[in-house]
């Protein structure tokens, strides 16, 4: 080349020059745990889910979140959402309803009639559930997913456990109930109706390979109340159960409900829907110590259910009980006072608690059962190999998501126990906490759409009225996700690098980093809204 | 605004891109296919804004002249870390002009293209804020004058970092360079204004005044569309942290140029023929403590005995830029 005057050399790029010797630290791509899907009792990749969703993609939506759990349409009316308690918007403005959104998610399945991908080949393994609750259809369709043959026994005439006996329709109308249930029958899992197991080892002796016992916990707790006309004492478990028959029961004009948990309120609720003038609830210790969820006492109060909060029920009498009034001692224990209270009662109905009848399992060795539970190792099994258990009669932990959770990893344990290997998980992420995100980037809602976004989020965790949330808020809804923790393609990365060391490798296939420049800044891990990138020290 | 922000999504306008957003709605840093028109390979530190700065402002006059675009740069660290001898990082025709005359130089090449008949190639003129507020003053402000076609872009870091961060009259009060060490508690630079050269650029009445920041991605690429829409004389002032000169972690760069504007310390708005047009409105509004904390140029301000009035003083610096500009917090509609 033939050089102008004082030019030595040809011009050359800057490419030559590799920045990337420079780094004594690296960026590395990760994907953390986001606080939704730690939260959830299910193991929902909730985070993977909605992240379908806000490109508007529900079925997608849909496969992804029925990877874990079979339920949505249910769980988006009954479940109490603790993954909403931990999601990380609510630090920036409120969180993600992301109950209303799956069970938008759930709705849009039945109305569209989505089925499951098919299972995988058949293993030939056969694997008995005693049960039809959220524990045993869990576990019954994870076992069908991985080939295996679930078959259900169900003592009682229609599927669905407590579910279906336990939890108002007002909480859960029985034909989205019916539809989830169907779409399993559909998928393969087969349910014998009206057939009672009482003996766990007998009825394997059908040619199944394991069991999981999912019987839930359907025995009332009792107390002792002196009462003129036993009649009138009634439980809990036993009106809810009578709202699925021929004719509801008969409370009364005015119900008093003994008790302070969830199953309290659902009974005080039906009494006031089946006509009652009054439901009363009593229980002997505060609100703030109230077992049951504060947003369902709060819509209790709204029912117009009146609750005498630090009270015990002494006797009940024709018409009428006593109650003895409590003040909460030093270590916060509820104590008698002496004072006592006439209150007008048609009826009283014991929401003490339940037990799980445990009859079935008489003879088994091995098995060990503390204070009324189950006890299961780390994947669900019993002491006797083979024998897994879940739901309400293997915790205390007593919500439709949780049995659906434990049936999902004991249907992955006995998978394992099937093939002669113990079931390992995974190992989890670490978490991806609010202040590993940069929440500078996450722009608040307009506020044209917030109040009615607003009144929708507080109808959908509040099932019973209102339909769920339309298309255009679910999407809304959905795009709120903050992604946490894992990479939602927002180019900052990219966009931010001063060296352009960050390679876009197009729509779904992230970000990679071109070491030859990258100078380990540390400006994207810095501007990385949802936390997915870290720096690490280089080895050398 | 002279740019729609975009609702319903979960990061709004904030981040570079978004894969639920049309690609057209896209920032051009967002494109696989953008220019890069300064390249990988520069020996800029680690985290420069000016390197990430020149990119951002560049690419987008590159998108908006179609590729049609001429560059003159001052001498300054611009010009040094991304072309020594004989390597360029430069992916566009570029030119080095002195340390004092790159308005000059732009002007030049805006006369010969139009003398050619080739207008509709555009002339940027850039530098950093010594080449401008300082050394290229007369040059510049000579082309404002005259109304010559060329965008000057600066690079505002606040001091002449390359040589080894020498005061520049940008350089903001009470900072420490090397010529204006911190003696104890005594604050370095003396001078109490710095000189805020977009607010002269505005006396002139030219058709185009912005300030931008390297924070606000989409801001900055609109208002150098708007700049190429427009012929005449237009001046575009980025505020580009420097972790060398200013004492910040490499990756705080961006965070430093967002906490200048949520302080208040630096106006981001737009004017044309010296009347302002909009600005970019603090968004969660901070005391000016929390943009000077992270910086060690003010260092001597937080000792045993921290110096309350001279912060007070930078203090009120903001609030009045704050109330000169409008800049106050409004109810966020994005």
């Amino acid at each position: 080349m033939d050089k102008p005057f004082a030019i030595t050399l040809n011009p050359g790029s800057s490419l030559a020059n590799r920045t990337g010797s420079w780094r004594t630290f690296r960026p590395e791509y990760v994907d953390r745990l986001p606080p939704c899907n730690a939260a959830c009792p299910a193991g929902e990749n909730i985070q993977g889910w909605l992240f379908h969703a806000e490109s508007g993609d529900y079925e997608k939506a849909w496969r992804a979140l029925t990877e874990n759990n079979p339920l949505p349409a249910i769980m988006g009316r009954v479940c109490y959402h603790p993954c909403e308690g931990g999601c990380n918007r609510q630090y920036v403005d409120s969180s993600v309803g992301i109950n209303s959104v799956e069970r938008f998610l759930g709705d849009e399945a039945i109305k569209r009639g989505w089925q499951f991908d098919a299972p995988a080949a058949a293993s030939g393994k056969r694997v008995l559930v005693v049960g039809s609750g959220p524990a045993g259809l869990s576990a019954a369709y994870q076992l069908t997913r991985m080939g295996h043959k679930a078959v259900i026994y169900e003592a009682g005439p229609l599927a669905g456990g407590m579910m279906r006996f336990g939890i108002p329709k007002y909480r859960l109308p029985r034909d989205v109930l019916d539809a989830e249930i169907k779409r399993l029958l559909d998928f393969g899992v087969e349910i014998h109706l009206q057939t009672k197991v009482s003996n766990v080892l007998e009825a394997m002796q059908d040619g199944f390979d394991a069991v999981f016992l999912g019987v839930g916990a359907h025995i009332a707790k009792r107390a002792y109340i002196p009462a003129g006309d036993a009649n009138k004492v009634l439980d809990a478990v036993a009106v809810l159960r009578g709202m699925e028959g021929e004719s509801a029961p008969m409370l009364g004009r005015k119900v008093v409900v003994y008790g302070g948990g969830n199953t309290a309120l659902d009974v005080a609720r039906t009494a006031k829907r089946l006509g009652a003038e009054e439901a009363i609830i009593v229980y002997r210790r505060t609100r703030e110590k109230m077992p049951a969820h504060d947003f369902e006492v709060e819509e209790a109060l709204q029912e117009g259910i009146s609750i005498k909060w630090l009270s015990t029920i002494k006797e009940a009498g024709e018409s009428d009980i006593m109650v003895e009034k409590m003040a909460l001692d030093d270590k916060g224990f509820p104590q008698p006072t002496g004072e006592f209270e006439r209150i007008e009662a048609d009826s009283v109905v014991l929401a003490l608690g339940q037990d799980a009848d445990l009859s079935l399992l008489e003879n088994v060795p091995g098995l060990v059962v503390d204070k009324g539970l189950i006890q299961v190792d780390a994947g669900m099994m019993t002491g006797h190999p083979g024998v897994f258990a879940g739901g309400d009669m293997a915790g205390n932990e007593r919500t439709v998501t949780v049995a659906v959770g434990h049936g999902k990893k004991a249907a992955r344990a006995i998978d394992a126990w099937l093939r002669g290997e113990t079931y390992a998980p995974l190992p989890k992420h670490e978490l991806a906490t609010f202040e590993r995100m940069n929440a500078w980037y996450y722009s608040d809602a307009p506020k044209t759409v917030r109040p009615v976004l607003d009144i929708i989020r507080r109808q959908s965790t509040f099932e019973e009225v209102l339909g769920g949330l339309d298309e255009g808020n679910a999407l809304f809804e959905a795009r709120r996700c903050m992604s946490c923790g894992n990479c939602f393609e927002c180019d900052n990365c990219y966009g931010v690098c001063p060296d352009n060391a960050v390679i876009k490798l197009g729509p779904g296939k992230r970000f990679k980093f071109n070491f030859d420049y990258c100078k380990g800044c540390g400006v994207c891990v810095a501007e990385c809204p949802c936390g997915a990138i870290r720096m690490v020290p280089e080895e050398n | 605004m002279s740019f729609q922000p975009v609702k319903f999504y979960q990061t709004g306008t904030f981040t570079v891109g978004n894969r639920l957003l049309p690609p057209e709605e896209r920032s051009v840093q967002a494109s696989s296919k953008r220019f890069n028109s300064i390249n990988s390979g520069h020996r800029a530190c680690q985290g420069c804004g000016e390197a990430l700065g020149a990119r951002y402002a560049i690419d987008a006059a590159m998108e908006a002249t179609d590729g049609q675009l001429i560059a003159a740069n001052a001498t300054g660290c611009l010009e040094v870390f991304s072309t020594p001898y004989p390597e360029t990082s430069w992916q566009i025709p570029w030119i080095h002009s002195l340390f004092g005359n790159t308005a000059a130089v732009a002007t030049g090449i805006a006369a010969a293209l139009k003398v050619k008949g080739k207008a509709q190639i555009r002339v940027v003129a850039q530098g950093g804020d010594g080449g401008t507020t300082d050394i290229g003053f007369g040059c510049l402000s000579g082309m404002f004058e005259r109304n010559d076609d060329v965008l000057y872009i600066c690079y505002d870091n606040g001091g002449y970092m390359n040589t080894g961060v020498q005061r520049s009259s940008a350089t903001p009060a009470a900072a420490r360079t090397s010529t204006t060490p911190a003696v104890g508690a005594e604050p370095g630079n003396v001078f109490d204004q710095g000189k805020f050269l977009p607010a002269i650029a505005l006396a002139h009445d030219i058709p185009y005044v912005a300030t931008a920041t390297v924070a606000d991605l989409r801001d900055l690429e609109a208002k150098v569309r708007r700049a190429m829409e427009i012929r005449g004389a237009r001046y575009i002032h980025i505020l580009v942290p420097c972790p060398l000169g200013w004492g910040t972690a490499s990756h705080d760069t961006i965070r430093m140029a967002r906490l200048a504007k949520e302080t208040g310390i630096f106006p981001v708005f737009e004017a044309e023929h010296g009347e302002i047009k909009s600005v970019l409105a603090i968004r969660r509004p901070l005391p000016v403590e929390e943009y000077l904390k992270p910086q060690k140029r003010y260092a001597h301000l937080f000792g045993k005995q921290p110096r309350v009035d001279v912060i007070a003083h930078l203090q009120a610096q903001a609030d009045r830029n704050i109330r000169r500009y409008g800049l106050q917090a409004r109810k966020e509609s994005h």
